[in-house]
């Protein structure tokens, strides 16, 4: 039966998470990159939302979330065919409509938070190639693994809100994307800064207001286990946000606007799959740990292994979804008002470790072979001179900025 | 005639403009440029990695005036935009061939 609070609650959950991508991840990357590519970067994340809505409602949901099939999805909702007015998803208490609605807004933001990776130099057809074969080979079959009753769910995996499904993925598919297209050719020394650090803020706040529908939105409901996980949610956001500052601190002698952001969003995707069971003290305990940890990460990415992975995903979403993944059976014993877990705390981590591991290694294979498949149909590169002249000339005949500066 | 061409700090336009109206300068032009001297531009950290800053923002002034008027010109120039700090700038001295004012057509020293 429809229950209108929990249908109100994931409507508003659902607008959020697609203010995630249009525009908030689009601010928070084109912020990041050279005044020439701002808009490039703001094209791609339009193109990749309406191409993955698209893409969501003709095949993707039912590969996800049709059928119980320990791999995959059957057709019997292609096209979303068979969906009445009236259906309730299986489980809740919403119209199966909201349902295919919220989780469209995930497939959207998932693949688009790949474009951290690329951006500067990918063809705009390279773009739109990966993502429609990454949505339906990586997306929805880990989306099925996890949330739909495939196989990582049948173990008792718990991922609340996406650290597997959207963050791992994502992430690890990002540093495959980067290493294969190769660097900006300016990489590491000539990089230029990013070209408009408030608008990063800007884009990271929304994200952080985005990420309550994002996460409580999982609860599916709009009850308690939703409360607890937008009091977690932020707490997590806020503790990063403190420890990357001081970290930059103690380190530089000075505390970075860029640097605070980047800590946020780093405590978000940390918590993301542990939103459901940190409870406050787990989750402030979670944010401090990722700050930590996804700055050694994003140095380990670039300086140490060399990939120009451009706007950091792997370090800050892939690893702080991994680490939030399996860090959830020990967050669950600290925090008072925390959940309950479905093994016990070994037995829950040995099964957060397989999910973690499982899902990065098909997402790099994969990934590798999507890319090689984008390679060979519309190249993956723009030439150096239109790399140079920057991408929102030389691929979209805009420009950014009307200025002499 | 000559035109005095001054690289200065960005913070400092507004003592060095005093001080040129204090010796009774009547124009001057700004410019907004980029550059480095032995400054040799600075860096910025963003996510841990460094970022060289080559070019760093300066403003670039442009007086033209009399030869007997240059020295004093130098004078107020240097000693306003002065910090004692690596970076404070250069100021040129170039010959002016000619000058008109557009609205009167008054030329040389007249149109100054």
């Amino acid at each position: 039966m429809i229950n209108a609070a929990d249908t109100a609650w994931m409507l508003t959950a659902t607008a959020l998470v697609l203010m995630m991508t249009l525009p908030a991840l689009g601010l928070f990357y084109g912020g990041l990159v050279q005044a020439k590519n701002i808009l490039s970067v703001l094209v791609q994340c339009a193109a990749v939302a309406a191409l993955c809505s698209v893409l969501w409602f003709a095949l993707g949901y039912s590969l996800a979330y049709s059928g119980d099939g320990d791999w995959v999805g059957d057709g019997s909702a292609f096209f979303l065919r068979g969906l009445t007015r009236d259906a309730v998803h299986p489980g809740t208490h919403i119209p199966e409509s909201v349902y295919v609605m919220f989780q469209m807004t995930f497939a959207v933001i998932t693949p688009a938070l790949i474009i951290g990776a690329y951006v500067e130099r990918i063809r705009f057809a390279a773009v739109l190639v990966i993502s429609t074969l990454w949505l339906l080979i990586v997306y929805a079959p880990v989306a099925h693994w996890v949330w739909g009753g495939g196989w990582l769910a049948k173990m008792g995996v718990m991922d609340f809100a996406g650290g597997i499904v959207v963050h791992v993925t994502a992430g690890v598919s990002a540093l495959v994307i980067a290493w294969m297209i190769r660097p900006r050719h300016e990489f590491p020394h000539g990089i230029r800064p990013p070209h408009a650090p408030w608008m990063v803020m800007v884009g990271a706040s929304m994200l952080w207001v985005g990420w309550f529908g994002f996460n409580a939105g999982s609860a599916v409901s709009s009850g308690a286990d939703a409360g607890m996980a937008m009091l977690a949610t932020h707490l997590s956001a806020a503790s990063a946000t403190l420890a990357w500052m001081a970290i930059e601190w103690i380190k530089f002698g000075k505390p970075s606007l860029v640097g605070a952001v980047t800590g946020t969003i780093a405590g978000l995707a940390t918590v993301t799959p542990a939103a459901g069971v940190a409870g406050p003290l787990g989750a402030v305990l979670l944010g401090a740990a990722a700050s930590c940890v996804c700055y050694l990460a994003v140095w380990l990415v670039k300086r140490v292994v060399g990939v120009d992975d451009a706007l950091d995903v792997l370090g800050v979403h892939g690893v702080g979804g991994a680490m939030g993944t399996m860090l959830l059976p020990f967050v669950a014993l600290v925090g008072a008002g925390g959940g309950h877990l479905n093994h016990a705390v070994a037995g829950q981590f040995n099964v957060q470790f397989v999910g973690v591991v499982a899902v990065a290694a098909f997402s790099a294979i994969a990934t590798f072979v999507i890319t090689k498949i984008a390679d060979m149909l519309v190249g993956l590169r723009v030439d150096q001179e239109h790399e140079t002249q920057g991408l929102d000339f030389a691929s979209h005949g805009e420009t950014g900025y009307h200025t002499n500066r | 005639m000559k035109l005095v061409v001054a690289i200065i700090q960005p913070h400092r336009l507004d003592s060095v403009r005093l001080a040129l109206t204090e010796i009774g300068m009547t124009g001057l032009t700004v410019t907004e440029v980029r550059g480095y001297g032995r400054q040799k531009g600075h860096t910025e950290i963003y996510r841990g990695a460094e970022y060289t800053i080559a070019f760093l923002p300066k403003l670039k002034i442009e007086v033209a005036l009399p030869d007997e008027r240059v020295d004093d010109a130098i004078a107020a120039i240097s000693r306003a935009a002065r910090t004692g700090r690596i970076g404070d700038g250069k100021i040129f001295v170039l010959d002016l061939v000619a000058a008109r004012r557009v609205r009167t057509g008054e030329t040389g020293e007249d149109a100054l």
